[in-house]
């Protein structure tokens, strides 16, 4: 499996940021700027020489700045096999040209080279003079480069976050901070590692110490229920906002047969071997409860077990085991 | 109490080397089970309890306990002992077993840091 392929939402990130990108860039920001182009009585022979020299396959013929045909390597093929080299480039360019604006999203020139079939589109001014021209891959080339501006950002707010450490605040904008952690099945060894880790997370983020221990209490039950009680281990994903701390575990089976029952305190399916090691009292999804302000458990044999917990940092309850004495 | 006189009075070893000899333990709390101990433990508890595994540590580090007593002269193994030392969690390992543990600090005027357990906002 790709690793991708175990993150499903980061796939969904991506594909929206290069779908927004589309839609953010002109074309003026992704297009090759002064291209090659070609009077109308260049010939073709010095076209072909050109084309070779400069690794085109086609370029623009102008007249005064204004497009009047495209010439492409097909079209010079075509006049080569007439024997016709010393004929203009006007006598054989295609003068039907499919062009966009620079001022055009992204997103119609993908429209243009879709329905067109074409692999160059010229780019005119709003005077329809010519300024540019655009490939597919000065497109893909484009989206890249903004997707690496991008990063860039990250890499910045990533400084910002490490900032906030010192200054012991809460992140007030619109980012948030994800963190991801694999849990093994029946890995009792590490048990409670995420979860101590996530605590920690939270404490240099500035999270007060009450709300680190009990979103760390419901952490490491849920981290506990992903060792003793899957098929396969899972997942724990941790969301960091400015308002609250979203945290999910989820697995691919077997699912609780009985949620009702589960949420009793003092009910545990868990073996001897398991009690054995200190766990199983059957507290776990009430701990949990008694720690975060909403709690979603979703199970069925099909799909898993998903358990979603949020705790508001604005948000002190005077309830449940993380009260202080 | 501070933690050496705690490992004193219950003829206990300290097996971690760096810990705040000056914390001052005011409360305790005993379990096995790592569920019920989450459940009602109160920060800065001494944690006593007769299970030795690397899990007592990261229960206690999750619930802020003060330190740890494991029970009946268990012999923590190395990887424990190692954890708790790189989370400066203070370990002791005691001969005695929970009750005369427990009855000793009481004598010594340390309280239960136990809150006591609510279902009523249960659904």
């Amino acid at each position: 499996m790709s690793e991708n392929a175990s993150h499903p939402d980061l796939i969904a990130n991506r594909i929206t940021r290069v779908e927004e990108l589309v839609y953010e860039l002109s074309v003026s920001e992704v297009m090759t700027k002064n291209p090659t182009t070609f009077d109308y009585d260049t010939s073709i022979r010095d076209a072909l020489e050109v084309m070779r020299r400069l690794k085109v396959s086609g370029a623009p013929v102008v007249v005064d700045q204004i497009l009047t045909g495209i010439i492409t390597f097909e079209d010079v093929v075509r006049a080569l096999r007439d024997g016709r080299a010393d004929k203009n480039v006007c006598d054989y360019m295609t003068t039907e040209v499919y062009t966009v604006h620079d001022y055009d999203q992204v997103v119609e020139a993908l429209k243009t080279f879709s329905k067109s079939q074409v692999g160059r589109l010229p780019v005119l001014d709003s005077n329809n003079n010519l300024v540019g021209m655009l490939t597919k891959g000065d497109v893909s080339n484009g989206l890249l480069a903004a997707m690496e501006r991008d990063a860039d950002k990250v890499e910045k707010s990533k400084f910002k976050y490490s900032k906030l450490f010192n200054d012991k605040e809460i992140i007030s904008d619109h980012t948030s901070l994800i963190l991801r952690y694999k849990v093994k099945k029946n890995d009792f060894l590490h048990g409670g590692t995420a979860s101590n880790q996530i605590k920690k997370a939270l404490l240099r983020l500035g999270a007060s110490t009450q709300i680190a221990r009990k979103c760390g209490i419901a952490v490491y039950e849920a981290e506990m229920n992903l060792i003793i009680h899957t098929n396969n281990g899972g997942n724990l994903r941790i969301e960091v906002d400015s308002e609250k701390v979203s945290m999910q575990a989820y697995d691919d089976g077997p699912g609780i047969e009985n949620i009702e029952k589960a949420m009793t305190p003092g009910w545990s399916t868990a073996s001897q071997e398991v009690r054995t090691k200190g766990f199983g009292a059957g507290m776990g999804l009430t701990n949990i409860h008694n720690c975060v302000d909403e709690m979603v458990l979703r199970s069925s044999p099909d799909t898993g077990t998903n358990l979603f917990m949020t705790k508001y940092l604005d948000k002190e309850t005077e309830n449940g085991p993380g009260k202080d004495h | 109490m501070k933690i050496a006189e705690i490992a004193e009075l219950v003829c206990g070893k300290i097996l971690t080397e760096d810990y705040k000899a000056n914390l001052e333990v005011q409360g305790a709390f005993v379990g096995d089970l790592m569920s019920d101990v989450l459940s009602t433990i109160k920060p800065e508890a001494v944690l006593i309890t007769g299970l030795n595994h690397p899990q007592v540590i990261r229960t206690a580090l999750i619930a802020d306990a003060s330190m740890v007593i494991i029970a009946r002269g268990k012999e923590p193994t190395s990887e424990m002992i190692e954890l708790a030392e790189n989370e400066k969690m203070p370990l002791i390992s005691s001969p005695m077993g929970l009750f005369e543990i427990s009855s000793r600090l009481a004598e010594k005027n340390i309280i239960s840091f136990e809150n006591s357990f609510n279902c009523n906002n249960y659904p």
